[in-house]
């Protein structure tokens, strides 16, 4: 009995513990991988200890990146955060404002408008990303931060979350605003916003990650390295033409390009979780 | 108040002109790794020569992805003012009349002089038209040879003085390498270029009708002829028998050989350079095998790599600009220095003849190979090139059967008779839209 | 829910939905209007002539047993990533939602790989099964006497972008599950233990029932996912090979857009592409229907 129990108690320690180790292990074989040098690699097995050119390889990555890049991590790690960051705070106030006036306000429009945007919901960019290319081209985009930020704001997700927490917001709040005299956006100002504060870190959460990963997009729009992101940097490392893939280097950057989103997360796990499954609910 | 107006605006105007920012050129290539930094040497050696034109060279991925990115630039208005396209994006560039600016014609109108004759026959005739005029400015040009790990050769007690000349010999000894303890015997790159046209052209068959394309677009594929069929089914059995390692599309196979696992690789002479930083083993090059009992084989290799095309929609200066690149680019130490760095073939007969009288095929008898193999004999209509609309995507479809076919899905009849099949669709399509024009 | 509305002014509320409406109306009905359109010609690569030809680009795709074969390719990939994806991650939710020490640890730990970019999980995993580099097709070579090569089998390439694909998306369908089960009244489960119900019946007789909200949002989310998101992977470690075997609808969509330049096939497959999301969608919408009031 006693022993069934421990086995009992046991059980789903090891369960998590391999499914940590499942997750665990492609990274660590990265990271191993971007402490040696090339020849190490390419000898098959390479060991699983770390090697001793850690310091050596982040730092050309860094500072210099694979052979003919043309782009370093430091230059990629740039264009990453300032898209992540654009697209997240972008989608924040477009999404806030929008919502903002569906709740609160009585339009001719109300109701076309709510719908455009859900709809919006439907299709993801992989799927319209040629025609989409053009009208970015045509509006002179390609290779600016503006068109990598721009086409990524559209979803609806946020404009959702938002709308969800305004109705949940007592009217008479609203209410007593306006009897005090104050304007709409007074109101949305200095008593909505400081409100919404935590629906708002967790979408930061969301849409910095979203934006992050991005990929078909800056793949197609960047065609000068001083726009690449980390993601396409890793890609272009791993498409060279007549020539062998620096292995280490791609991932020393691959891990370099893992940091920052995880550590969002990590900081932000509480906010982010709840954002999260509250979005869809 | 007037006076002084026209006076600062003519100052302005002069300093504009005295120093003025050089006018800059862009130009998009897929030159990674080694030869990327070859070809920037190249660039900021023009730069450095003179100031009034800026190149600026970007690295746009592979030569599908580069292609790619010059169109989609020009149906945005803003291409690049040349473009490296591969072999088989000739035609598509050829039939885009208006949005190309042909290199005769470019170099004509600035006064520069340029005479195909100058070139390397196989290498002009690639890119001229059947007049004659070359349309694009030969850059990297390669073919395909084989590269053979010596030091395998001697452990496995082959004569790495000798390497196979024949594909029975080559079979024998991929056997005995493997034999001999190797993960395999012999690996390919670029399956369809080198395996298929390469092939044909080495045996003097057809690829396709009207001299490979060269005569029309109402052109058929037929390379599911019995040679081709024999070959294929040799290199499917090896396969079977781990002999044959097929290493992925592309180059994908170069690591098999540059980590000394499979001791005999089918790749482009251009990827000579790579392999001279990479391989820790010493290894040679030597012309592609053929079958003994086919008559007029071995005939002459045909030319990959690719070409710079000057594109529509830049400004005069810009023009001016390029065609002082591009001149620059065909000087023999230029050539010859590109040449020795990469392995990419000299494109002009003074630059060969220039590397030759340097002593530098003495120490790298395997580029002078590549450059013989080109040259074997007059090419004829079936070894001139090959020019078909929609050919990338046409590699591809050849990529895939062989996939099925090795993969065990299909026979080798069944997948090289698919192959011309589905080529022959797009054929069709191709020329649909071309004649639309 | 009665409607208040609490402002009246005639154009601030449209100032305020504008920028979004701009946005949604250049970057997303504009483009997929233009998709539906182009997909009724036929053009060269350059843009410089093009021909009416009515459907006949969804004739020719219905046709193709290549495309039909990608039809089906997507939804098996579907299919196998969205069922382990979530049974993996359902059944590690139920593990961690114990009463165990170190649970708050096990739940950062299982959390964090939803930062991860789908791009990187290809890449980690292309790595490890390289079959020139690649440690565990070394292993499986030398101790299983597994010939692993994705490039040329297409089980294993299908079986190793699935890996990668459920790998990445375990996180994310446990953050929810996670949510569902601490939703579950401890009570109802207690009260069911009382009658007798073994540890595998509570589970499913009382649990599973009231996660099944949660997990509908979750199979819907799933399917997109490895219909779309998938992309980087595909395009990072396969190319949709060996022959067809992961070619899926949308990295199609971009080879034959982006790379074979054939602008016609493709807005037509981003089309068909578009009708399968709608229908996605729409069985979505039925879900949160009693959400929305409107």
């Amino acid at each position: 009995m006693v022993e069934r129990s421990l086995a009992k108690r046991a059980a789903p320690h090891l369960f998590l513990i391999l499914a940590i180790a499942v997750i665990l292990i492609p990274v660590w074989v990265a990271f191993v991988a971007s402490t040696r040098t090339l020849s190490d690699i390419l000898a098959a097995p390479m060991s699983l200890l770390p090697g001793t050119h850690l310091v050596e390889n982040y730092v050309r990555a860094l500072v210099h990146g694979s052979d003919n890049l043309g782009a370093s991590a430091l230059t990629m790690l740039q264009n990453s955060l300032i898209m992540a960051l654009g697209i997240a705070v972008g989608k924040i106030a477009v999404s806030l404002l929008a919502a903002f006036a569906i709740v609160y306000f009585d339009f001719r429009l109300r109701k076309f408008c709510f719908w455009t945007i859900i709809v919006t919901l439907m299709l993801p960019v992989e799927i319209r990303i040629m025609p989409t290319y053009k009208v970015v081209a045509d509006l002179h985009m390609l290779d600016s931060y503006w068109g990598l930020i721009l086409p990524m704001i559209v979803s609806a997700t946020a404009v959702f979350l938002f709308r969800q927490f305004f109705m949940s917001v007592p009217r008479e709040i609203a209410e007593a605003s306006q009897i005090d005299g104050s304007s709409p956006m007074t109101f949305f100002r200095r008593i909505l916003l400081p409100m919404t504060r935590t629906p708002i870190a967790a979408m930061f959460v969301i849409q910095f990650i979203y934006g992050w990963n991005q990929y078909l997009w800056p793949l197609l729009i960047t065609t000068k390295q001083s726009y690449y992101t980390l993601l396409i940097g890793i890609n272009r490392m791993l498409a060279v033409a007549d020539a062998q893939v620096e292995w280490q280097i791609v991932m020393a950057t691959t891990l370099i390009a893992m940091i920052p989103p995880i550590l969002v997360v990590l900081f932000m796990q509480r906010q982010f979780v709840t954002g999260m499954t509250d979005t869809e609910k | 108040m007037k006076r002084l107006v026209i006076a600062l605006a003519a100052f302005a105007l002069l300093c504009g002109t005295a120093f003025a920012e050089p006018v800059t050129i862009e130009f998009w290539h897929a030159m990674g790794g080694k030869n990327g930094d070859v070809t920037q040497a190249i660039i900021d050696k023009f730069n450095a020569s003179q100031g009034d034109y800026k190149v600026v060279g970007v690295f746009k991925g592979s030569y599908a992805d580069t292609m790619n990115a010059g169109i989609a630039a020009f149906r945005a208005g803003q291409p690049p003012a040349i473009l490296q396209v591969y072999e088989v994006g000739t035609a598509t560039m050829m039939a885009a009349k208006g949005a190309i600016v042909p290199v005769y014609k470019l170099m004509k109108e600035e006064g520069r002089s340029f005479d195909p004759h100058e070139f390397i026959p196989a290498i002009s005739g690639y890119y001229s038209t059947s007049a004659g005029q070359m349309l694009s400015m030969p850059f990297n040009s390669s073919t395909a040879v084989m590269y053979y790990n010596k030091d395998a050769f001697r452990k496995a007690g082959l004569d790495p003085a000798k390497p196979p000349t024949t594909w029975p010999e080559v079979f024998a000894d991929a056997r005995k390498l493997k034999a001999a303890g190797y993960a395999g015997g012999l690996t390919s790159n670029w399956f369809g270029w080198i395996q298929l046209e390469n092939f044909s052209a080495w045996h003097n068959l057809p690829f396709g009708t009207k001299s490979n394309g060269f005569d029309g677009f109402d052109t058929r594929l037929v390379f599911n002829g019995p040679l081709q069929l024999r070959h294929l089914t040799n290199l499917y059995n090896l396969s079977k028998e781990g002999v044959f390692i097929y290493g992925g599309r592309d180059n994908a196979a170069n690591t098999l050989f540059t980590s000394g696992q499979v001791p005999i690789h089918f790749e482009s002479i251009g990827g000579y350079g790579a392999m001279k930083s990479t391989c820790t083993f010493d290894f040679g090059v030597a012309m592609l095998p053929y079958y003994p009992d086919v008559k007029g084989a071995p005939q002459n290799s045909i030319i990959g790599g690719a070409s710079l095309w000057v594109l529509a929609k830049q400004s005069p200066a810009q023009y001016k600009g390029v065609a002082a690149f591009l001149t620059f680019l065909s000087k023999p130490d230029i050539q010859s220095y590109f040449h020795e760095q990469t392995g990419y073939l000299p494109v002009t007969l003074a630059a060969y003849k220039l590397t030759k009288e340097q002593g530098y095929y003495k120490d790298n008898p395997g580029l002078e190979v590549a450059i013989r193999q080109l040259n074997y004999k007059t090419p004829t209509p079936n070894s001139r090139g090959i020019r078909f609309g929609y050919m990338p995507q046409i590699r591809t479809i050849c990529d895939e059967q062989w996939e099925s076919i090795l993969g065990g899905k299909e026979t080798v009849k069944q997948g090289l008779d698919n192959m011309v099949r589905l080529g022959d669709e797009l054929l069709r399509k191709f020329e649909k839209i071309a004649e639309a024009e | 829910m009665a409607k208040q509305y609490e402002f009246s002014s005639r154009r601030l509320p449209y100032l305020l939905v504008l920028p979004q409406m701009v946005i949604v109306f250049v970057f997303f009905f504009w483009p997929a209007l233009q998709a539906v359109w182009q997909s009724l010609y036929m053009q060269d690569a350059f843009g410089l002539s093009m021909i009416f030809v009515g459907l006949s680009n969804y004739v020719r795709l219905f046709k193709d047993p290549s495309y039909l074969n990608s039809l089906f390719i997507s939804f098996a990939f579907a299919a196998v990533v969205a069922f382990s994806a979530m049974i993996l991650a359902l059944f590690l939710a139920v593990q961690a939602n114990r009463r165990i020490r170190g649970a708050a640890f096990y739940k950062t730990m299982l959390v964090w790989p939803y930062a991860m970019a789908t791009l990187v999980a290809g890449v980690l995993w292309l790595f490890l099964f390289s079959p020139n580099v690649g440690i565990i097709a070394y292993f499986l070579k030398h101790s299983l006497g597994v010939d692993w090569n994705h490039l040329l089998r297409a089980g294993q390439a299908f079986l190793l972008v699935s890996i990668a694909a459920t790998w990445k998306q375990i996180s994310y369908n446990f953050v929810f599950f996670l949510a569902g089960l601490q939703n579950v009244p401890a009570a109802l489960v207690e009260a069911a233990a009382i009658d007798g119900a073994g540890p595998f019946r509570r589970f499913w007789s009382v649990v599973f029932p009231l996660l099944s909200p949660t997990t509908f949002y979750l199979l819907t989310m799933n399917l997109v996912y490895a219909f779309f998101e998938t992309f980087p992977i595909i395009h990072q470690v396969t190319e949709g090979g060996p022959g067809q075997a992961t070619n899926i609808l949308v990295y199609r969509v971009y080879k034959d857009g982006v790379i074979n330049l054939d602008l016609g096939a493709s807005s037509a497959e981003s089309v068909i592409l578009m009708l399968i999301v709608i229908g996605l969608t729409v069985l979505q919408f039925r879900f949160v229907e009693r959400k929305v009031t409107y």
